[in-house]
């Protein structure tokens, strides 16, 4: 059993102090003080600490953070942008929500250090606009950064300007796609962008454009406080630092659990107070529906970005959905499908008419109908839009359905053979254990 | 010909950076930046795609172009097959397509399979079927049997079609959502009122409509939420049916009107404005079915018009004239006759007559403007003609003379490489929609600065990303005069000025412009409204030129032309302009007139005209259709539409642009062999039977090569006399012009396509509305010397003491029922 030392709180390390979100909670713990440290370096030497951290992307691609500041070009008389990509919306993912609900100003003195990093007087905050209580959070948070002058003219005195729009989404999962959310946050319909121009070069209104997750600008206050070493000294070779692991469903306490890069699953589950009782994993995602799933054989594998990687998935956001044996994994499937089908923007042929197709052959196979050629269809009708759609998103589409059949092929032909679901769908669910013994 | 064919576009053997890159292991070279499915097409190999358009910018949303690049011109694999579409070569790379490289064939055959899921494969009923991109490629690059329908899927339906203008139905189960027509409308028309909305499978193209829901099946009221919903009303809205790859947009014209494979095409020319647009004619068992855009890149690339697309059925209309008639002198009435009895009666008629005009309208084709000069010149011994049924002055003849005819230094392809461009008295997307895309695109994709020298920003001109040089109307002159020295226009030698026909108006305004252009080196144009203005002037169906640009007063062009016509003089007396020939016809000082092609309406005086119709003695009519003259006609000939005949329009570059004839009927004459027939029975023969006799003595003529008659002193004269209508006390000065869509005759027939006109407004400034005490929107009463007309009112930055309102709207014509434009009206607010 680990201790709970193998936790490493940080972004999460304020969250259960008494109204934690207010300004002077935040200030009380230390809160920007990495900003007053940022202001007196220079940007360069800002972007160089958060490169020398080793700080990846923790929207789910991993890139190099401080790499994507450096591909600003700076001699482009353009306006400069950043903007912070919180229309978390993944299925499973949960933690951008959280943390800019618990300690919102973590994220504002990201931003403020950020912009100045790259030398943006204006940033924006895209933030999902059905978690309506958050939005609220956030738009406090920079109302109280401006009073204490940590936002707009001369900011402590430094000389440096900023301005912060919190922009709150219609509601698309389309928008959480950098190009898609730019235009969105334009005022257009979001869809995303042809590629190139990237945004580093033209994104928002054809400037350039630093696009970062919520949790990535939100780890920057702590490298900067703390130093890059301290940073790196966390996580793996590959994978630095610490990141949030959000568990949910089959787990006894689900939640946040803030911990270095490369922890194992079955490390988590038992800080989690195990699988729900009596019961065992089946499958889970690593990093949300769009990550191929895994299964009860891959526990031990390092969650960063390489390890889970080499087992075929991917480390996405996290986003760690437990599943136990109760659960029909055809219906799961078919549960996330339905979502890509309703979301997809409806830009490209294989991602709109490939999940159109996609969830009818899923329920057919669900129903018991159907032969177990319809696998085969559907691994074929997958491999008609991985890598062949416009966007991440069509592929993401694939993930469940082609994993589920590598993993569990005989759960899908069990449905076949018993003409219909063989699973009892009520045991799955959470008040399953409240029922009455006959 | 009167005009070299040469065009002027420029030297574009520029030495490009060339790119080699291997397509299906064939090299190629092309310029960089060029798109692996361009550099595919170079060596003949035709990858399937829907949402790719060389003119419209890359989009990559179909995916149905596919791919492999085993190599990306790094020595590295991509690993993904590419979107030939969206990708550009590299030196070295290797792409590999569905010919050779069973990836791509299968990527492609998998989005053609999607593509197909939700498409309803109505092909037997589709208008689209026989030419339809989607049956094509679906047949060339998808799989024989569709696995949907195997494993028992559902498509997705909707009620169809739904109109998205009067004139343009969208049938979106067959849309394959690719974008073209919404990409069209924002990127070249700049009209983008059709968008994508919805989204997923349900994605689908709409207009801004508050009461619609995701289905369109809304059991809503109608109206309910008390705006109005905004149709497809663009001018070009018909170029998003053409290249709509698939059956999803029709027009209310053409739709379930016949199939493709029976329809027999013939490329033609325009015939409805001075652009000289190609295009292409398909017809059925001797009727026109419909119109497409040609595709011709130094004219009109592949886009028309509406009015191009859709005016043609005015040629069908029931008052089409079929027979000769002569009105018998004792009943009074038009009896129908022989071609030869009316030659004869027509010919006896004029002989009697003794002093005869000609008026020709601006519709001819050139070869029938010059048959009407060389008769109005050798058969009737008269310089009494004139082409310009419209607003015209004799400095507008001088300034045609010294600055147009002859000249051909300004192409299309002028107006993308200018660095400025100065419109007077020209609104591009009204009068001439080709030079307005091709404004737009060199605005768009250059930055080319346009000033227009006009009463208001136009939403033609804002689109052109144009400024406003604000003039009052009958003040053109001064202010064209202000731009030589106007910095921010900063008018050079690389800079053009495109002069309106409307600019006629004013007087010392065309002396001006040709100052302008002297003095700042730009090049001028002159850009009439009709087809057949520029070929009329070559024509010299004008009182003061004679055809190749011979100056009637020059003796020595008259004796030039005297030897190569044959005859022994041609005559001296100066000429009368139209609005001359009508006032002597009135006074009884011309008695005949030869009137081809007129809408008295169209004339600045229609009232005289009419007086002069009445009291003239005898009246030879060439019309295709019954008009005001026809009634008043001792003899009337029906003319052969454009579609019957053989010929040539000039347009406004000097270019020559010749058509053939669509149909072969041999009772449709055009009007040169009708007027050889008159012009035999008086035995004063024009020496050519048939338009290419025609054109073959308009070649041995030649043009003039003797020097040009020069603008002169009856411009100054006009020039310092009072100009315009300078505005009385409670008075506006009336700025007004017609529409693209508006009451034309030409336009007559297609009322779907006459709904999708702009709707008729007044326009004001803001501080005129506020005296008038009512809000924008609601009724003005517009008041001028024909009567008064109830409109609404809108709001553009005009000049204190302007209004604005269209000349020629549908069901309210200003010009009929309020005035001319520069006449002086009164505002008020309220319907009365």
């Amino acid at each position: 059993m680990s201790t709970p030392d193998t936790l490493t709180p940080v972004l999460t390390d304020n969250w259960d102090q008494d109204r934690s979100w207010t300004l002077a909670a935040y200030e009380s713990q230390g809160g920007y003080a990495g900003l007053t440290k940022a202001l007196k370096m220079k940007q360069d030497e800002v972007i160089e600490a958060v490169k020398a951290s080793g700080l990846r992307g923790r929207g789910g691609a991993g890139f190099p953070t401080g790499m994507k500041w450096g591909f600003i070009p700076q001699d482009n008389p353009k306006p400069k942008y950043l903007v912070v990509n919180a229309d978390e919306s993944e299925p499973g993912t949960c933690k951008d929500i959280p943390l800019m609900m618990a300690s919102p100003h973590t994220l504002v003195e990201g931003v403020i250090i950020s912009s100045y990093a790259i030398r943006a007087n204006t940033a924006f905050i895209y933030i999902r606009g059905e978690v309506l209580h958050v939005v609220r959070r956030l738009q406090r948070a920079v109302q109280e950064a401006y009073l204490a002058g940590h936002l707009g003219k001369d900011i402590h005195g430094s000389g440096y300007d900023l301005d912060l729009v919190i922009h709150a989404g219609a509601g698309a999962y389309i928008c959480g796609e950098e190009t898609a959310l730019l235009d969105s946050l334009e005022g257009r319909r979001g869809q995303p962008r042809l590629r190139p121009p990237f945004p580093a070069v033209a994104g928002l209104y054809a400037s350039p454009t630093v696009i970062n997750n919520v949790e990535s600008i939100a780890s920057v206050p702590s490298i900067i406080d703390n130093g890059a070493d301290w940073f790196s000294s966390m996580g793996t070779e590959k994978s630095k630092g610490y990141g949030i692991f959000s568990l949910s469903g089959h787990v006894t306490n689900p939640g946040q659990y803030e911990a270095p890069l490369g922890i194992t699953l079955r490390t988590l589950i038992e800080l989690a107070g195990g699988m729900r009782d009596g019961h065992e994993l089946k499958f889970w995602t690593p990093g949300g529906s769009s990550t191929p799933l895994l299964t009860a054989e891959h526990l031990d594998v390092p969650l960063d970005f390489e390890g889970v990687g080499a087992v075929g998935s991917m480390l996405g956001t996290r986003a760690l959905q437990l599943f136990d044996e109760t659960t029909c994994v055809v219906r799961a499937v078919l549960r996330w499908t339905e979502f890509y089908k309703h979301e997809s923007c409806g830009k490209c042929t294989p991602c709109r008419e490939g999940t159109w197709w996609l969830v009818q052959t899923l329920a057919r196979l669900e129903q018991g109908n159907g032969s177990e050629a319809d696998l085969e269809l559907l691994i074929d009708q997958c491999d008609n839009i991985l890598g062949r759609a416009f966007c991440a998103l069509g592929d993401g589409a694939t993930s469940p359905i082609t994993s589920s059949i590598e993993h569990f092929r005989d759960e899908y032909l069990a449905h076949l053979e018993h003409g219909g679901c063989p699973f009892d769908q009520a045991a799955s669910t959470l008040f399953a254990t409240e029922e009455v013994p006959a | 010909m009167t005009v070299s064919t040469s065009s002027t576009t420029g030297d574009r053997s520029t030495i490009e950076d060339l790119v080699t890159l291997t397509i299906d292991g064939i090299e190629v070279s092309v310029p960089k930046n060029t798109l692996v499915i361009r550099a595919a097409e170079q060596v003949g190999i035709q990858i399937p795609r829907f949402c790719d358009h060389p003119l419209l910018a890359p989009v990559g949303a179909c995916r149905q172009c596919l791919v492999d690049v085993p190599d990306g011109g790094n020595g590295r694999p991509i690993p993904k097959p590419q979107a030939s579409c969206t990708i550009t070569v590299a030196p070295g790379m290797v792409v590999n397509t569905q010919a050779t490289s069973a990836v791509a064939e299968k990527a492609q055959a998998g989005i053609m399979e999607f593509l197909l899921i939700n498409h309803p494969l109505d092909c037997p009923v589709c208008d689209k079927g026989g030419e339809c991109p989607l049956q094509n490629q679906a047949m060339s690059n998808g799989r024989g049997e569709s696995r949907f329908h195997e494993s028992g899927g559902t498509k997705r339906i909707y009620p169809k079609p739904i109109n998205i203008s009067a004139q343009v139905l969208l049938d979106r189960e067959r849309c394959v959502l690719c974008a073209r027509c919404t990409r069209f409308s924002e990127q070249i028309a700049g009209d983008p009122f059709i968008e994508m909305i919805e989204r997923g499978a349900l994605q689908q193209v709409g207009i801004f409509d508050p009461d619609r829901d995701e289905r369109g099946t809304s059991e809503r009221p109608r109206g309910q939420s008390g705006t109005a919903a905004e149709p497809f009303n663009s001018y070009f809205s018909g170029n998003t049916i053409q290249i709509c790859p698939v059956g999803a947009l029709t027009s209310a014209a053409y739709r379930f009107r016949s199939r493709p494979f029976d329809l027999v095409s013939s490329p033609s020319i325009a015939e409805i404005d001075a652009c000289g647009s190609a295009v292409r004619v398909d017809h059925r068992r001797g009727k026109v079915m419909r119109r497409l855009a040609g595709d011709d890149p130094e004219v009109n690339e592949e886009w028309i018009t509406d009015k191009d697309r859709f005016g043609f059925l005015y040629a069908r209309q029931d008052d089409r004239l079929t027979h000769p008639l002569v009105r018998n002198e004792e009943t009074g009435e038009l009896e129908p006759t022989s071609w030869p009895a009316a030659f004869a009666a027509a010919a006896k008629g004029l002989a009697q007559a003794e002093s005869v005009g000609v008026l020709t309208g601006g519709r001819l084709t050139a070869e029938d403007a010059y048959a009407y000069s060389k008769f109005a010149r050798v058969t009737l011994g008269t310089n009494d003609i004139d082409f310009r049924a419209r607003a015209h002055s004799a400095e507008e003849a001088e300034f045609l003379a010294s600055d147009v005819v002859l000249r051909n230094d300004v192409s299309y392809a002028d107006l993308e490489t200018a660095g400025v461009v100065v419109l007077i008295g020209f609104e591009p997307e009204d009068e001439a929609g080709t030079i307005f895309l091709r404004l737009r695109k060199a605005n768009q994709a250059r930055g080319t600065r346009v000033f227009s020298l006009a009463p208001y920003t136009s939403r033609g001109l804002h689109k052109m990303g144009g400024t406003l040089i604000p003039v009052v109307p009958g003040r053109e002159a001064e202010a064209i005069t202000d731009v030589a020295s106007n910095g921010d226009i900063a008018l050079d030698r690389g800079g053009l000025i495109l002069v309106g026909e409307r600019t006629a108006e004013v007087p010392g305004a065309l002396r001006a412009a040709a100052d302008l252009s002297r003095s700042t080196g730009a090049r001028l144009a002159w850009i009439p409204r009709r087809a057949g203005d520029r070929g009329a002037l070559e024509a010299g169906a004008l009182p003061n030129l004679l055809p190749g640009g011979r100056p009637a007063g020059d003796p020595a062009a008259r004796v030039d032309l005297a030897a190569a016509w044959g005859v022994e003089s041609l005559p001296e007396t100066t000429g009368r302009s139209g609005n001359e020939l009508l006032a002597a016809a009135a006074a009884q000082e011309v008695r005949g007139l030869v009137i081809a092609g007129v809408d008295l309406d169209d004339l600045p005086d229609p009232a005289l005209a009419r007086d002069a119709l009445e009291t003239a003695e005898f009246v030879v009519s060439l019309e295709l259709r019954a008009s005001d003259v026809t009634r008043a006609a001792n003899v009337v000939f029906p003319v052969a539409p454009v579609a019957d005949k053989a010929g040539m329009f000039v347009n406004w570059e000097g270019r020559v642009r010749t058509f053939g004839a669509v149909f072969d009927d041999p009772s449709s004459l055009p009007d040169l062999r009708i007027l050889a027939g008159i012009a035999e029975e008086l035995d004063r023969p024009l020496g050519f039977r048939t338009p290419a006799q025609a054109r073959a003595e308009m070649t041995q003529v030649g043009p003039w090569d003797g020097p040009r008659a020069e603008i002169g002193t009856e411009t100054e004269r006009a020039a310092s006399s009072t100009t315009g209508a300078d505005s009385t006390a409670g008075a506006f000065v009336l700025a007004s012009w017609k529409q693209s869509l508006d009451d034309g005759r030409m336009q007559d027939g297609d009322d779907n396509m006459r709904a999708t006109a702009r709707p008729a407004v007044v326009l004001v400034n803001a501080t005129t509305l506020a005296g008038l005490g009512v809000a924008a929107g609601d009724p003005v009463t517009l008041t001028g010397p024909l009567g008064s007309l109830a409109l609404p009112v809108g709001v553009a930055d005009l000049a204190d003491g302007v209004v604005w309102a269209p000349a020629s709207a549908p069901g309210a014509s200003v010009r009929h029922r309020v005035g001319p434009a520069g006449c002086a009206v009164t505002l008020e607010g309220g319907a009365k």
